[in-house]
Formats: C-alpha cells, sequence, structure tokens
C-alpha cells in the first residue's frame, strides 16, 4: 500500500517492449538526483492523487448556490428556414425561468451573431434559418436539469425546408447558397497557395515517373470523454462574470467574451477547471457558452450547462474532412522531384477552424514531409456546407495529419511505381542529418531532423527484413499481410508571433515563478493542462533550472485571474512555448540568485558557478549557498539597493517552430472472409528532442497511437443526404476499446532542438498524425497483389471485403 | 411525478432520500450526495465514466434508475482508499501512469475492482475485455492493463501473506 507522503518518482521499470528496454544509443539526459526530479527522471504525476480518489473538479462538478439550469433546442433540419419558435408552454411551465432565442440575443445588441477564430462569423442563435443539423435553436433555463429538457420539448418550432448542401463538390456550383447572409452569394470562402508552380509543372514535365491519388480525410470528432460545458455566475453588484468553462484557451476565451458582450475585460474571469480531455475540441467558443454566459446575464443566477454526448458529436467541431488530389513526381534514379496537391476542405457552415490567422489551411503545406525535393505547389479551397461548422484538430497541429496522411500514401505509391522497397525507398529520399536547418519548398526552416536514423531504429526493433519474408511466404500460401511504414515529420509549438496569431493576438506563452521565503515554489503558466501533466513536467523543469525539487512547485493554469497571459493548449505548444517561458523565468530567477549569494558569500559574482541547486566559489565548492538559502535571503537578508523578492515572469515568443518525427512500422494481418484488419504489431519510434519526463512522454504516444488508430480503422462522421448525423452517439460512432488497442511498441531517438532552451518539442500529437498512414499502408500492402492501390480511412472491414471482393478473392 | 425514499448504503454508511422516480442513478449520486468522483460521458451507455458497483456488480449508472438502487449498497471511488492509504488499483494507476486527463479514471477503477473480484488473476487479454466497456480517450488503454495487473500482483501478494500469517 502506498501512502500519499510517498516520494514521487516511479518506483516500477518499465515493461517488456516500451522504450526503456531497447538500446537506443541516445539515452534520456539526467543532471539531477531523484530528491530534486528535474529533466530525465520518471516521476510520477502530481496531479495524479486527486483523480484517482475521485476528487478532480471538472465543469459538471462545480455546484453554486442559486445555480439554475440550461439545456438547448436544437434544429431537426440540416437546412430550413425559421418561420415562428412559439415557446409559450414551455415558459408556462413551472420552474422555468426563460427562453432565449436568436431574436432576443439580437435585441440585446447584435449578440446572435459571433466571430469565428477564423474570422468569419458564426450564429449564437439563428434568427431567419439554420444551416446544419442540431444547431442551437434557442436556450431553455430552469431550477433543474431534468425540468429544462423536459422544456426543451415544449417549444415549437415552425420550419421550412431548405435544400442540404452535403457533397462540397456540388457545394461548389452555388446552386443553393448556404450562406446567405454574405454579400458574395458563393459557397466558395477562399483560396490558397504555396510553393512555386512554375517550378513544380517543371519538374513535373521532366519527370520519369509519376503517381497520382485521390485521398480523402473524413470528418471525425475527437470525442473528449468529458462533453463541453460552462457555468456563467454573473454578479449584478459587482458587475462581474464568473466563468467556468471547458476552455484549452482561457486567456484567449476572456478576450473573445470581452470583444463579443461589450463586458470589460477585467470584470471576465474564466476558470478552466480540470479538463476531461480536449484534443482541440475545447478550442473554439461554442453557440453553447454564449448562451449560458447570457442567461446569467439575464436572469442574474450562476448558470450550469452541459452537453449531452448526442449534441457533442452532432454540433461541436468537427476535424479533417480534406478531399485531397495528390501528384507526385519521381526522376530515372526514384528520386523523388516534385509534388503537386489540389485540397478541397469542406468547412460546414462557417469557417470555424482554430488555424492562425494567416493560414487558413492551417501548416498543411509542410507536406512535403521528411522527403527532400526540388519543388512542391500545394492550393486549398474552402467551401461552405450545411454542416457543423469546424476544421479543429483532432490531437493534431493545425492540418499536420492531413498533409502526413497525403505525403505517406504517396511516397508508398511511388516505391511500388519505381519498384523498390518503400523502406529503402524512404530511406533514399530522406532529407539527410546535414541538410539541416532545412529550408522546404514550401518556405518552412526544419530546425532538426535525423530521419534515417529513426526509420534504421524501427526497422531493427521490428526486424523488417525478417516481416518481409514471412510475407513472401504467407502470399504463396494465400494468406493477406501487410507491412506499412510512415516516417512522418510534425511541426509544432506555434508561434513564432511574426508569423502566427489568433484573431490577432500573438502566438507566445508565458510563466511566471515565485519563491517563497521557505524555498517553495509557485509557478504559473498561460497554458492549460487537459490530460498532458503539466503540474508535473513544469514542475520538472523549475526543478531541473532551480535545483527546487520539483515536489516542491505548485504549477497552476487556467484561472485568467491569476495565470499570465497565453494563448492556451493545443497543437503541442506547451512545452515549446510556456516551457520554454517556464525555463527563461527559471533563468532570471538564477541570475537574481547570484547577485544575492554573491553578496551573502562576500565575492564577486564572476567567482560563482551553478551546480545543481546551489551558486558555490570556483575552486572552493564548500563555499555556496542553496537556492533555498537564497530564497530565504531574498526576503529576509537581500543586498542593499536590490529590490525583495525571488520572482520573475517571461513572455516566451519561439524563434521558430520545433520539428518532432518518428517513423513507425506497423504489421497488419486480413481474414479474407469478414475484411477485418487485425494491428499484430506497431513499432513507433518518436524523436521529440530533449525529454522532460519519459513516463509522460511514453503515456503521451501511447494515447496519441490510440488516437491515430481510431480514424485509420473506426471512426468517421457520416451524414445522409438530408444532411443528418448518422454518428451521433457512441453507440455509433465507434472509440476503439482496449480490445481493438494493440500493444504498442515503443522506441526512440533523441534530436534535440537547437532553438528551444531545454531541446524539447512537442510530443503529444505526433503519433495521432504518423500513425494512421502507417496502417493505411499496411492494408494497402497487404492487397497490393490482388491490384488494390488506396483505400480512404476509416479502413472498416466493410471497405476490405468489397475490395477483396472486387478482386475475385472473396464471394 | 410519482416520489419515493430510497435508502441506500454508499460507501458504507447509510443514506435516505426522497427521490423522483426518473432520476437517475448517476444523478443521484452526483447531486444528492454530492460524490462527484463519478462522471457522465455519454447518454447511451457506452463510455462507462459513470461506473460504480452496486450490490457486488459493476452498473453504468446513467442507465440505471435511483429507485433500483433501493435497499442496495454502492461502492464509489470515493470509498476506495482506506485512512489515507490507496487501494492497490488507485495505487496501480498512479505507479504505471494509467491516467491522464481522469476522466474516466474512477469508472475505469471500478470496473478493474470488479473484474478482480471476479477474476483475482486475470489474463491481459481477460483484463482488456473486462474494461472493455469503459471507453478512455487519452492513454491508449496499455497503461491501464498495466495498472490493473499491478494491483492484481499486489492483492494476491497480499492474500497470500494473510494466508501465511493464518497458518503459523
Amino acid at each position: 500500500m502506498t501512502h500519499l507522503d510517498d516520494r514521487f518518482e516511479q518506483h516500477t521499470p518499465a515493461p517488456e517492449g516500451s522504450s526503456e528496454n531497447v538500446p537506443t544509443g541516445d539515452e534520456v539526459r539526467i543532471t539531477t538526483p531523484s530528491k530534486v526530479c528535474g529533466m530525465g527522471h520518471r516521476m510520477k504525476r502530481k496531479e495524479d492523487p486527486r483523480f484517482i480518489q475521485g476528487k478532480g473538479n471538472y465543469v459538471d462538478d462545480v455546484k453554486l448556490p442559486g445555480m439554475v439550469y440550461m439545456d438547448l433546442v436544437r434544429s431537426p433540419h440540416a437546412h430550413a428556414k425559421i418561420l415562428d419558435i412559439d415557446a409559450s408552454e414551455a415558459l408556462a411551465t413551472e420552474g422555468v425561468l426563460a427562453v432565449i432565442t436568436g431574436k432576443d440575443l439580437e435585441a440585446a445588441g447584435n449578440l446572435h451573431w459571433m466571430p469565428t477564430l477564423m474570422s468569419d462569423t458564426q450564429m449564437v442563435l439563428p434568427t431567419e434559418k439554420v444551416v446544419y443539423y442540431a444547431q442551437e435553436i434557442c436556450a431553455v433555463i430552469a431550477t433543474d436539469r431534468y425540468t429544462a429538457a423536459d422544456a426543451v420539448e415544449k417549444v415549437f418550432v415552425d420550419y421550412e425546408p431548405l435544400p442540404a448542401v452535403v457533397d462540397p463538390f456540388e457545394a461548389l456550383e452555388d446552386k443553393v447558397i448556404v450562406r446567405e447572409d454574405k454579400e458574395t452569394k458563393t459557397n466558395h470562402i477562399w483560396h490558397w497557395e504555396a510553393g512555386d508552380k512554375a517550378a513544380t509543372d517543371a519538374v513535373f514535365d521532366a519527370a520519369a515517373h509519376r503517381v497520382e491519388a485521390s485521398i480523402y480525410l473524413p470528418r471525425i470528432h475527437v470525442a473528449s470523454i468529458e462533453t463541453c460545458g460552462m457555468v456563467a455566475n454573473y454578479n449584478k453588484a459587482t458587475e462581474h462574470m464568473q466563468i467556468y468553462m471547458t476552455s484549452q484557451a482561457p486567456h484567449a476565451h476572456r478576450t473573445v467574451f470581452a470583444l463579443v458582450s461589450g463586458l470589460p475585460e477585467h470584470k471576465i474571469q474564466i476558470i478552466s477547471p480540470d479538463i476531461g480531455g480536449g484534443f482541440g475540441g475545447k478550442v473554439p467558443v461554442y453557440p453553447g457558452y454564449v448562451c449560458c454566459a447570457v442567461a446569467s446575464l439575464v436572469t442574474g443566477k450562476p448558470v450550469k450547462w452541459i452537453e449531452d454526448r448526442s449534441e457533442n458529436l452532432q454540433a461541436d467541431s468537427f476535424a479533417r474532412d480534406y478531399h485531397m488530389q495528390a501528384e507526385m513526381a519521381a526522376d530515372s534514379e526514384g528520386r523523388i522531384t516534385g509534388l503537386r496537391v489540389k485540397t478541397l476542405s469542406d468547412c460546414g457552415a462557417a469557417d470555424a477552424a482554430a488555424n492562425p490567422s494567416k493560414f487558413p489551411a492551417g501548416l498543411y503545406s509542410i507536406c512535403t514531409g521528411s522527403y527532400d525535393m526540388k519543388a512542391a505547389h500545394v492550393e486549398v479551397d474552402g467551401v461552405y456546407t450545411t454542416k457543423p461548422p469546424g476544421g479543429v484538430a483532432y490531437r493534431c497541429s493545425f492540418r499536420v495529419t492531413e498533409a502526413v496522411h497525403m505525403i505517406e500514401r504517396m511516397t508508398d505509391l511511388m516505391a511500388h511505381e519505381v519498384g523498390e522497397d518503400p523502406a529503402e525507398f524512404r530511406l533514399k529520399n530522406f532529407i539527410k542529418p546535414e541538410q539541416f536547418p532545412y529550408k522546404s519548398p514550401t518556405g518552412w526552416e526544419y530546425d532538426s531532423g535525423n530521419y534515417e536514423a529513426a526509420l534504421r531504429k524501427a526497422m531493427k526493433m521490428i526486424d523488417y527484413g525478417a516481416l518481409r519474408r514471412e510475407q513472401a511466404e504467407k502470399r504463396e500460401r494465400g494468406e493477406l499481410m501487410g507491412i506499412g511504414i510512415s516516417s512522418f515529420t510534425e511541426v509544432v509549438g506555434a508561434g513564432p508571433s511574426r508569423d502566427f496569431d489568433i484573431l490577432g493576438i500573438k502566438m507566445f506563452d508565458s510563466a511566471e515563478i515565485r519563491i517563497h521565503p521557505t524555498g517553495k515554489a509557485l509557478a504559473r503558466f498561460g497554458t492549460k493542462s487537459q490530460g498532458q501533466g503539466h503540474e508535473t513536467t513544469y514542475a520538472q523543469i523549475v526543478a531541473e533550472e532551480l535545483g527546487l525539487p520539483a515536489a516542491d512547485v505548485q504549477v497552476e493554469e487556467g484561472d485568467t485571474d491569476t495565470a499570465p497571459y497565453g494563448l492556451g493548449t493545443y497543437a503541442s505548444r506547451s512545452t515549446p512555448t510556456a516551457g520554454a517561458a517556464g525555463a527563461m523565468a527559471a533563468r532570471k530567477i538564477k541570475a537574481k540568485a547570484r547577485k544575492i549569494a554573491a553578496y551573502l558569500l562576500e565575492v564577486g559574482e564572476d567567482d560563482l558557478e551553478w551546480d545543481v541547486d546551489k551558486w558555490q566559489v570556483k575552486g572552493s565548492p564548500e563555499q555556496a549557498k542553496t537556492i533555498q538559502e537564497i530564497a530565504f535571503a531574498a526576503y529576509t537578508d537581500h543586498p542593499p539597493g536590490m529590490e525583495a523578492g525571488l520572482e520573475a515572469t517571461d513572455y516566451y515568443d519561439p524563434p521558430n517552430l520545433t520539428f518532432p518525427f518518428g517513423s513507425y512500422i506497423c504489421v497488419v494481418d486480413i481474414d479474407k472472409g469478414t475484411g477485418e484488419v487485425h494491428v499484430r504489431r506497431f513499432v513507433a519510434v518518436d524523436d521529440c528532442g530533449n525529454i522532460i519526463n519519459p513516463m509522460i512522454v511514453e503515456g503521451q504516444i501511447e494515447g496519441g497511437l490510440t488516437m491515430g488508430l481510431a480514424p485509420a480503422l473506426f471512426e468517421e462522421i457520416v451524414y445522409d443526404e438530408n444532411g443528418q448525423n448518422l454518428s451521433g452517439t457512441l453507440a455509433d460512432y465507434l472509440l476503439p476499446t482496449a480490445v481493438e488497442s494493440p500493444k504498442w511498441e515503443l522506441g526512440k531517438t533523441i534530436t534535440p532542438s537547437p532553438h528551444h532552451p531545454l531541446g524539447a518539442k512537442g510530443v503529444g500529437e505526433s503519433p495521432t498524425v504518423g500513425a494512421p498512414p502507417a496502417i493505411a499502408n499496411a492494408v494497402v500492402d497487404a492487397l497490393w497483389h490482388l491490384g488494390v492501390r488506396h483505400l480512404d480511412i476509416p479502413i472498416t472491414p466493410q471497405k476490405v471485403w468489397q475490395a477483396l471482393r472486387d478482386n475475385g478473392v472473396t464471394d | 411525478m410519482s416520489r419515493h425514499t430510497i435508502t441506500v448504503t454508499v460507501n458504507g454508511q447509510s443514506v435516505s432520500r426522497e427521490v423522483d422516480a426518473r432520476l437517475l442513478l448517476v444523478h443521484f449520486i452526483r447531486e444528492e450526495l454530492s460524490l462527484t468522483g463519478t462522471h457522465i460521458g455519454c447518454d447511451t451507455t457506452s463510455c462507462g465514466a459513470c461506473t460504480v458497483i452496486l450490490n457486488g456488480r459493476s452498473v453504468k449508472s446513467c442507465t440505471a434508475f435511483a429507485v433500483q438502487a433501493d435497499g442496495g449498497e454502492i461502492e464509489t471511488i470515493e470509498g476506495l482508499a482506506q485512512d489515507g492509504t490507496l487501494h492497490p488499483l488507485q495505487e496501480g494507476f498512479w505507479e504505471k501512469h494509467g491516467l491522464q486527463c481522469g476522466f474516466c479514471t474512477p469508472g475505469m477503477i471500478m470496473s478493474a475492482k470488479e473484474l478482480l473480484t471476479r477474476n483475482p488473476k486475470p489474463t491481459e487479454e481477460e483484463i482488456r475485455r473486462g474494461v472493455s466497456g469503459n471507453l478512455c480517450r487519452c492513454t491508449g488503454y496499455n497503461k491501464i492493463v498495466e495498472a490493473i495487473e499491478y494491483a492484481s500482483a499486489k492483492l494476491q501478494a497480499g492474500d497470500d501473506a494473510g494466508t501465511e500469517e493464518a497458518t503459523q
């Protein structure tokens, strides 16, 4: 039995098959003793004691005196005119306090529309027509959640159905206009391109080999186990709006609320408490949030709104929905020379993606991936359809998953075209270590990489040669086995602020560290953990820099009244930005600590050197002052002329993004009778630079891999021809369970980021980005000899079975 | 709406309340008893975040009425640690990094507890099937499996030690 005050370091070694047992030649760097638990230690998480005892504090756990409940009436049509809303019966029901419609919001100061994060507009509640199935129609506020749900059924809305616009290619024909509120009567939203068209066309004209494919990445949903919700608490006396909200970016949301509502920003406090998974789905501002805040303003009472799972799956922002037409060119020696891509982005009824302002297609132009080529040209067009708005990430950095899926599928196709093994073909075409920093043909500067090392390691771990021999034998016997590779490059950690902003707010991030007189610390950050373990990782960063035990560093995030301003947690940006800010703030403290130590030891600053947790006299280490002694002196005996105290703040603007990478190899067996794909083995070699907590990094990778498996084999939000969502419950939208999720085999290489203060890169999303094409490539590899060249994900048994039947393998 | 007085034993303590016939067990636990460790993640009995143990069997409390628990015994996550000492499952989840956001964790632990009661030494496959009614979006499940294996081994060791003591 473990008592809670036991030391935090993980007691048990990593299990067989995990990274710790694989000889890497890339050892995790540890410079502090386990008492300090700085970088590299497998520190057990500081946040866990409350979660394993049921003492977390999620939004639905917040209970305020006099709190009432909100529920939403939603549209049963994808596209319809609203002729009338009759709420009289609902309002006459005992316990119902108010019904808020779009017209009420309009009268309250045009609050019926709001800006999206992409500077488009989106209805909060409609006054004229609805543009997606399950769209919010009006809000019902009642004394308890059962009464509110009953009253929703008593609101009668008269609709005149209009034709749904489901197919984005048909939408481009502009026969039915989705957004009649716009000046230009077209469904086309924007056109965006990157790279050099003329150079790319020239490369294709000269190519010895060309392959092309239509690749669709369907609409999927993050489906975090906690849905979205809010408790809004407006105090009419103090004019203070306190909001508990499932928010990945509380500061940005505070600013949006201030801009939309007209409430002064200092009177708005957003608290993002424990968050039950985010993955991008808790970045946007949804209509329900705005209604909930308005409901509290109207009633003067605290109002709780918690969406149910069906609302979450049917109306919250989706991810992906990219239709990609890709071509690749290679020379006669099998070297990739160019990539040409045209993409249609189905944005739904509003461009409500969560991309940086200048990047309507996110970082999609990273799509030349890990391969050195002369030229590339990428075009993307955004189009409106009558589906819920979105285009947020699904555990990925701004459309990188789409880019990686496309380039990894195309690379496999080209390997087959030129008659080479996909591993050998990749090794030949990789950007070489000596080419970094590497300028890509679409304008990115990759900070660092060693792609060959990662792939060779994965091949060794899985014994690639033996697998190919086994596959050949099985093919002789008519058995279907496939091996798939994905050697991805991620791009994470936005800023730098010169290129990246959201609604004009620059994408820096922040940290503020205060050292108390007794040598304990409080560290606050502008990001917000949703399970990533920031309370532990950030404490270890402070421990690494200052030698304070990580157990003595309290990390806080998510309260806009106390945390420094930051852009939040998504796109694997926390360690690259706020983590770096933590290191830089600690270094400011260390510099002041040096002055205090010099004063106390009566030596010059230059006579001192740092050792783990103390400033000591060079050549005379017994003369030293620990960080704890210095902290005490900072409040009791600080040098004359110096400000008292020991604290610092840093707003970190990264000079570049970080570029994590990895190589994944997947082995699948396919049941010829049912078409079912069984992932037999999956080796994942990741490189996220220097590692802060190996246990947490492994957890991020394993979880990300299962979230990569999910869209590869199971998940898709499907609409019928009327725009009805057919995947609106977890019984229809299939999340993998412990049975479907394979036993992941992890390995690592370590290539530090040259510009990050700790040499670290983001990691949370790499596996979700890298895994789907490894699985898709494995399935196509298993069926290649039958003539199958491509299958869109999710690769369901039905799709495989159909492919087998089309090729005469099964009846 | 009919109302009924129910009496249930929750984590060893007897409680009586008058409730609506339609009150879901999960709302009874979370809102009437303020035991918010039991979570709600869906409305189709799919995710298992609301799992509690009712009369020795794991139950998804979003799909049971409070009145169905009348006269019964309920165990929730809050009842697991004793006098500040964690249950081996809680210890295993912490030690093996079996949780990230923590939202599915209480339900997952309660399902695992029932599994280990039925089958004290489950194989990896039996563990995976045993918690397949509980969805986790963060961990990829491997570390959850390891956490349950850890707890199984620890409980076994405790039982063996207890048996040895008894025979001596």
